[in-house]
């Protein structure tokens, strides 16, 4: 286009009266809004809602294990429980709040006035209300909701599932075209409305580790899809992709579903390194050490990614050449995610530590993400895994990464950013009860399932031995006062969007770097409408 | 970048986008609610809820394109924004062949691994012997090991002749494009014609192949790993070609409006990348499915 376009035409300005004014009222305000700050709250809300929905199925499901013997729900029950409790938070907690962060931060980390598609960004946060919408209303359609595990492996979806697969099904598709359409918004943005001077190797780590889960998402939710549109086939249509008798395999659907799966859980760890790889730094009050080979690191993670999907089926039966290679490709993981370990310590080195509330969240992280890394080695080792595999110890070791690694993060991520977002300090009391209480909490909950699966105890069964009772009700006790934190945090973010507090200055924390601090706090309705210059 | 900045368009509050999240909400629980019906032989208001949102659908794209359109005519536009859509568009072509790539796994992996095992290739001799004795792993799938039975699709006749009509509408298609590039309208409008012209062509020689396989050859959805990847493979393409010759025509409405200029045609770049696309995977489909 030529120099028609330098300045915006007189007889469109109307259209942007709210452009250059504060944000408009209402309702109407967040259903029609391309504003990534209003977006990027949306998701985060949404995320929070969905995060304590999906906590409740999962105090159901502790109260159920809380004793031997079954007591109160039935177990077709019990299994909707876990199935929707594991979509809910995959789909609908972890990765919108990922999502939410991206919005509200990348343009301001960047310097660009918005995200680079809003229209579109606001499409994709919308569908997902209702694609959660239809998938916690098949729990109450005839025949109960999706019953075969959040991974609905063939022939439980198929054969054995319920009519309610198809609702399934098609919010799944939604969840993905969601997930593609945020992923490719947070692309283009990154790639193209950088402000001037802001070059590959000078941006945030956030962005860069948002940059490569984006490409993670575009590249395994559309076979996300294709799993789900060959299990309604097979369910509805008499295909036999997953059915022997007809030339398939079940096996295949894990194959399919885990080429997924494996990216899908680094779409849900990378922005997290990213999130403790902006804190540390702040509060070591040192810049990143190696941030170079951080960058590597997370790329290395995800091309990784990609060849190691069968780690999660050694099991099946697959031949031994192909169970060595994915125990190798596995443990080779290690080594970028030690190099993102050891990088955040030699940060912390000698630094000007203080211990704010951010910060304490990011060192949980550190330690226990750690732990949980360290169980997932365990996992890796083929004939270990033959006793672990569907235990509990596999259980903790992905609650260990995804509650303390991911989830912690994402709370690490909101109170480093709150203040910015309300121009108010959250209530420090309360967060400091919500972070203790969630830290011990959450070690009482996850950390004896690590005994009662070594010892063998299978995971997603309503019953168990009597031998594993001492432990379940120690677990259930701490699974309990975990979920009850989190009412202190839900108390805190409403206090925060109420806007009580002291204000706070544009830096908020001492030792904060990045374009995101130089803008007054709270921050404006429009940001970087002409981009500022990166030295 | 440019000296003076051109500032980057961030539109307005839009309606269309929660108008197109009611749409697919419509369309999941109407697809659900379709396919249980049929499953049961049931009679509900699954369809009809499904035709609402289809309808809604087409209501948030007609109304959304058009404000795009009107943007892009009054001249909103920067470049930078132009490359947004470009990068935009050519991400989303990616995910379409990751969603190819899914059904092309499953195609592998049928041939070159459960069906060979069910035959007791590896070291499953004995899941040969104890499941399906009789069983004999030859491609493409005849016989299943449950004993349906069907025919094989030749690549000879109807499918080498769509090959050649796909190829040479890329050919068109990539002529109308540099007609457009030199502002050659009259080039423009015939070579875009065309590509739609061939594009019709193949999908009504699609149909007619699928009334071949269903009644001469046997050859059904429901024909084993065979006919499963046959089908969903050719229907996905078919589908994605359906939806490419949609957006040539309404394209080819908007030439014979003047709309586009030699350097301003995201739109028809989009389609044309999107045109090619879906010739690249019907190469590789029909040297997977057919061919080989």
């Amino acid at each position: 286009m030529t120099k028609a376009t330098e300045t915006l035409v007189p007889d469109h300005a109307s259209a942007h009266q709210d452009h250059h004014h504060g944000a408009p009222k209402g309702i109407m305000r967040w259903l029609l809004t391309t504003n990534h700050k209003d977006i990027g709250t949306l998701y985060l809300w949404f995320a929070f809602i969905m995060f304590l929905v999906g906590g409740a199925m999962a105090m159901v499901i502790r109260a159920e294990l809380f004793q031997p013997g079954l007591q109160i729900v039935d177990p077709n029950f019990f299994n909707q429980m876990t199935t929707v409790h594991g979509l809910i938070m995959v789909f609908g907690a972890v990765m919108p709040a990922f999502t939410g962060l991206a919005n509200w931060l990348i343009p301001m980390m960047i310097g660009a006035p918005d995200m680079a598609l809003p229209r579109m960004n606001n499409w994709s946060f919308w569908i997902l209300p209702f694609a959660f919408a239809i998938l916690l209303g098949s729990l109450f359609v005839e025949g109960g909701g999706p019953a075969f595990g959040w991974t609905f492996y063939a022939p439980l979806s198929t054969t054995y599932s319920s009519d309610s697969t198809a609702l399934f099904v098609f919010s799944v598709h939604i969840m993905g075209i969601s997930s593609i359409m945020g992923a490719i918004n947070v692309i283009v943005t990154i790639f193209n409305m950088r402000a001037p001077g802001m070059s590959w190797m000078k941006m945030p780590l956030f962005v860069w580790t948002w940059l490569i889960t984006a490409f993670l998402l575009i590249a395994v939710m559309p076979v996300l899809a294709g799993a789900v549109t060959m299990v309604l086939t097979d369910k509805f249509f008499g295909t036999s992709f997953f059915d022997a008798a007809g030339g398939g395999d079940p096996v295949m659907f894990q194959h399919i579903f885990w080429f997924f799966g494996h990216p899908e859980v680094y779409i849900m760890i990378l922005p997290a390194f990213g999130i403790i790889s902006q804190i540390v730094p702040t509060f070591a009050r040192k810049p990143l050490f190696g941030y170079a080979s951080m960058v590597y690191a997370t790329a290395s993670i995800a091309l990784l990614s990609f060849i190691v999907w069968a780690h999660h089926m050694f099991t099946t039966g697959m031949p031994v050449f192909a169970e060595m290679f994915f125990m190798f490709a596995t443990m080779l993981i290690s080594v970028p995610t030690g190099v993102k370990v050891f990088n955040w310590v030699a940060t912390m080195w000698r630094g000007a530590m203080t211990f704010e509330i951010p910060m304490l969240f990011a060192l949980a992280f550190i330690v226990l993400f750690t732990i949980g890394g360290l169980s997932g080695l365990m996992l890796a080792i083929t004939p270990v895994d033959f006793q672990y595999h569907d235990t509990y110890f596999v259980v903790a070791h992905f609650h260990y990464v995804l509650v303390t690694g991911a989830v912690f993060s994402i709370m690490a991520a909101v109170y480093y950013w709150l203040p910015k977002w309300t121009g108010k300090m959250f209530n420090i009391t309360l967060a400091k009860w919500h972070f203790w209480c969630s830290l011990i909490s959450v070690n009482v909950l996850f950390f004896p399932m690590h005994f009662v699966g070594l010892a063998g105890m299978p995971r997603r069964i309503p019953d168990y031995s009597l031998q594993f009772a001492d432990y379940n009700q120690w677990i259930s006790i701490g699974g309990f006062a975990f979920g009850l934190s989190q009412l202190i945090f839900l108390t805190l973010v409403i206090k925060a969007c109420k806007k009580q507090g002291e204000p706070v200055s544009d830096r908020v924390w001492e030792g904060a770097q990045g374009l995101e601090w130089e803008i007054p706090s709270p921050a404006p309705y429009h940001t970087f409408e002409t981009p500022p210059v990166v030295k | 970048m440019q000296q003076e900045y051109q500032r980057y368009y961030v539109p307005a509050q839009s309606p269309w986008p929660i108008v197109g999240a009611v749409a697919l909400f419509l369309i999941a629980v109407g697809a659900a609610y379709t396919v249980i019906d049929n499953s049961n032989g049931e009679q509900g208001f699954g369809s009809r809820v499904l035709g609402l949102g289809i309808l809604t659908l087409l209501v948030m794209l007609f109304g959304w394109f058009k404000n795009q359109i009107d943007e892009s005519m009054s001249g909103l536009y920067s470049d930078q924004l132009g490359r947004s859509y470009r990068q935009g568009m050519s991400w989303f072509i990616f995910s379409e062949v990751m969603f190819f790539a899914a059904f092309f796994g499953a195609l592998f992996y049928a041939r070159m691994i459960s069906v060979p095992w069910l035959g007791g290739a590896s070291n499953n001799a004995m899941t040969n012997e104890v499941l399906w004795p009789s069983f004999n792993a030859i491609w493409p799938l005849l016989s299943t090991p449950g004993g349906t039975t069907t025919q094989q699709m030749q690549a000879t006749g109807l499918p080498t002749f769509n090959t050649i009509i796909l190829l040479i509408s890329s050919v068109t298609l990539h002529f109308a494009h540099v007609g457009l590039e030199q502002g050659k309208r009259k080039q423009l409008t015939i070579m875009l014609g065309v590509t739609i012209l061939l594009g019709l062509g193949f999908l009504t020689l699609q149909v007619e192949e699928y009334i071949h396989a269903y009644h001469e050859l046997g050859l059904t959805l429901q024909s084993g790993v065979y006919g499963n990847t046959f089908f969903m493979l050719t229907g996905f393409h078919g589908m994605h070609v359906t939806l490419g010759t949609l957006l040539l025509i309404v394209l080819f409405f908007r030439v014979l409006k003047g709309h586009f200029t030699p350097h301003n045609h995201f739109a028809f770049q989009a389609g044309s990348w999107y045109w090619h696309f879906v010739d690249v995977v019907w190469v590789m489909l029909f040297l997977f499915v057919y061919v080989l």
